[in-house]
């Protein structure tokens, strides 16, 4: 067993871990975490982004004992203490960029890392920037109009908000 | 999945790490980004009995200009590669082409010595490094080897790299302004290339064309003599025996390496 301390969602935290504990086990299993799920569990879907340091990453692929000493932010983490969600997360319910759920905290934590990196995508951006996330229900057009949103609301920019996106 | 169990030390210098691969030998496996090696151990290829992770090694880390060359260390991420200003403006090609790689979490992730470590076939970087004409510096116990492209890829996954050496740094030329272009293949977004093309300065790499990245041996030489872009992209497949898979059979992928060839050479960029 290893020992880790990190920071997940604002929390600090030290576990014993076993070394080949992936961070998604520890996030769902270990601390009951469950916003981030398991979908492919080989590097490609997405659906178990979760930020580290404030970048995304798959944390499928993505040891524990790697986390240690850092910080992680999960689609919880996202939620203020009043129960007020993100500008990412309101944009997706405002804009329906969901339909099942089950991609949605990925694509959020991944949008949440794209508009931390490029606060002012083109709907180009937006696009390649969430070809780590599978979306099997919505054709990815609401998800790329939320992200236009919250890109909007966050700069405090009306008028992008809303920006008609190419069908 | 869950891949089987390991023990895992952290390196605290590159020394540390040699020292670890020398008491483990074959039973350890470096850990950096761990983008190649993690879906390898969870599918039970790689069992390795300890891990080192070199991540937190400062001095694998960084690009700094070195003469005529850019210097890049091991652990330096695919996603600071293509952030890069310096490699932007120095080696325009090697930013581009890490870029291409995978999706933005795996760059976020993944580093340049594990990707040339790993010696995909397939991979974007591998291609680049051996259209750059670069190099790569091997740290052993006995000090540092400095091994070119051409040399370095022996197979599929496989290259000159022993057990017990460490691939510590990457060495590329500068060339802000020399004419380079980029190709990749892929049906599916963030999948590997079906086929892809490195072109920069008359050379010629292709890959998902063979066992290890290759040159376009006749292509590099038409050019030479005085052929057109057209004529030389006409024999970028000559003496290569790709692969096949429900993608593409053999003949597809020596057609994409022509017309992919002919685009690079042609400056583009996609």
């Amino acid at each position: 067993m290893t020992e880790i301390k990190l920071t997940v969602n604002g929390v600090a935290r030290s576990d014993e871990v076993e070394p080949r504990l992936l961070l998604i086990h520890y996030l769902r299993e270990s601390l009951g975490l469950r916003a981030a799920n398991v979908g492919c569990d080989t590097t490609s879907c997405g659906a178990c982004t979760v930020l580290l340091d404030g970048e995304s990453v798959k944390s499928c692929t993505v040891l524990a004992v790697q986390a240690n000493g850092r910080s992680v932010t999960t689609a919880e983490g996202l939620v203020a203490e009043d129960g007020t969600m993100s500008a990412v997360q309101q944009a997706f319910r405002e804009n329906h960029g969901l339909q099942c759920g089950f991609c949605t905290p990925g694509m959020v934590m991944a949008s949440t890392s794209l508009l931390a990196e490029n606060p002012h995508p083109t709907e180009q951006e937006v696009r390649e920037g969430l070809e780590g996330n599978f979306c099997r229900c919505t054709g990815y057009h609401n998800i790329v109009r939320a992200v236009l949103a919250a890109a909007g609301k966050l700069s405090g920019d009306s008028a992008t908000a809303g920006t008609e996106v190419t069908a | 999945m869950i891949p089987a169990s390991f023990d895992y030390e952290v390196a605290d210098s590159a020394a540390d790490a040699l020292a670890l691969l020398a008491e483990h030998g074959e039973d350890a496996k470096l850990l950096a980004g761990g983008h190649s090696l993690l879906p390898m151990m969870k599918v039970r290829l790689a069992q390795p009995a300890l891990l080192i992770d070199i991540a937190r090694v400062p001095e694998l880390s960084g690009i700094a200009i070195d003469g005529d060359e850019v210097v890049i260390g091991a652990t330096t991420r695919h996603a600071d590669l293509a952030a890069s200003d310096l490699l932007k403006a120095e080696v325009p090609i090697l930013a581009y082409a890490a870029a291409q790689v995978g999706d933005p979490q795996i760059r976020h992730r993944g580093t340049i010595g594990g990707s040339l470590a790993h010696a995909d076939p397939s991979a974007d970087l591998p291609v680049t490094l051996l259209a750059l004409g670069g190099s790569v510096e091997i740290t052993g116990l006995s000090g540092v080897r400095v091994v070119g492209a051409d040399d370095f890829f022996v197979g599929p996954f496989e290259s000159v790299l022993s057990p017990d050496e460490l691939l510590s740094a990457v060495r590329v030329p500068r060339g802000g302004s020399v004419p380079w272009g980029y190709q990749k293949f892929v049906r599916r977004a963030n999948d590997w290339a079906i086929v892809g093309v490195a072109a920069y300065d008359g050379r010629v790499a292709l890959a998902s064309m063979g066992g290890t990245p290759l040159r376009a041996s006749a292509t590099e030489e038409a050019l030479k003599s005085g052929a057109s872009i057209e004529e030389a992209a006409g024999l970028a497949a000559e003496g290569t025996s790709p692969g096949y898979d429900f993608h593409a059979d053999v003949d597809y992928r020596q057609h994409l390496a022509r017309v992919l060839t002919r685009r690079a050479l042609q400056g583009k960029a996609g």
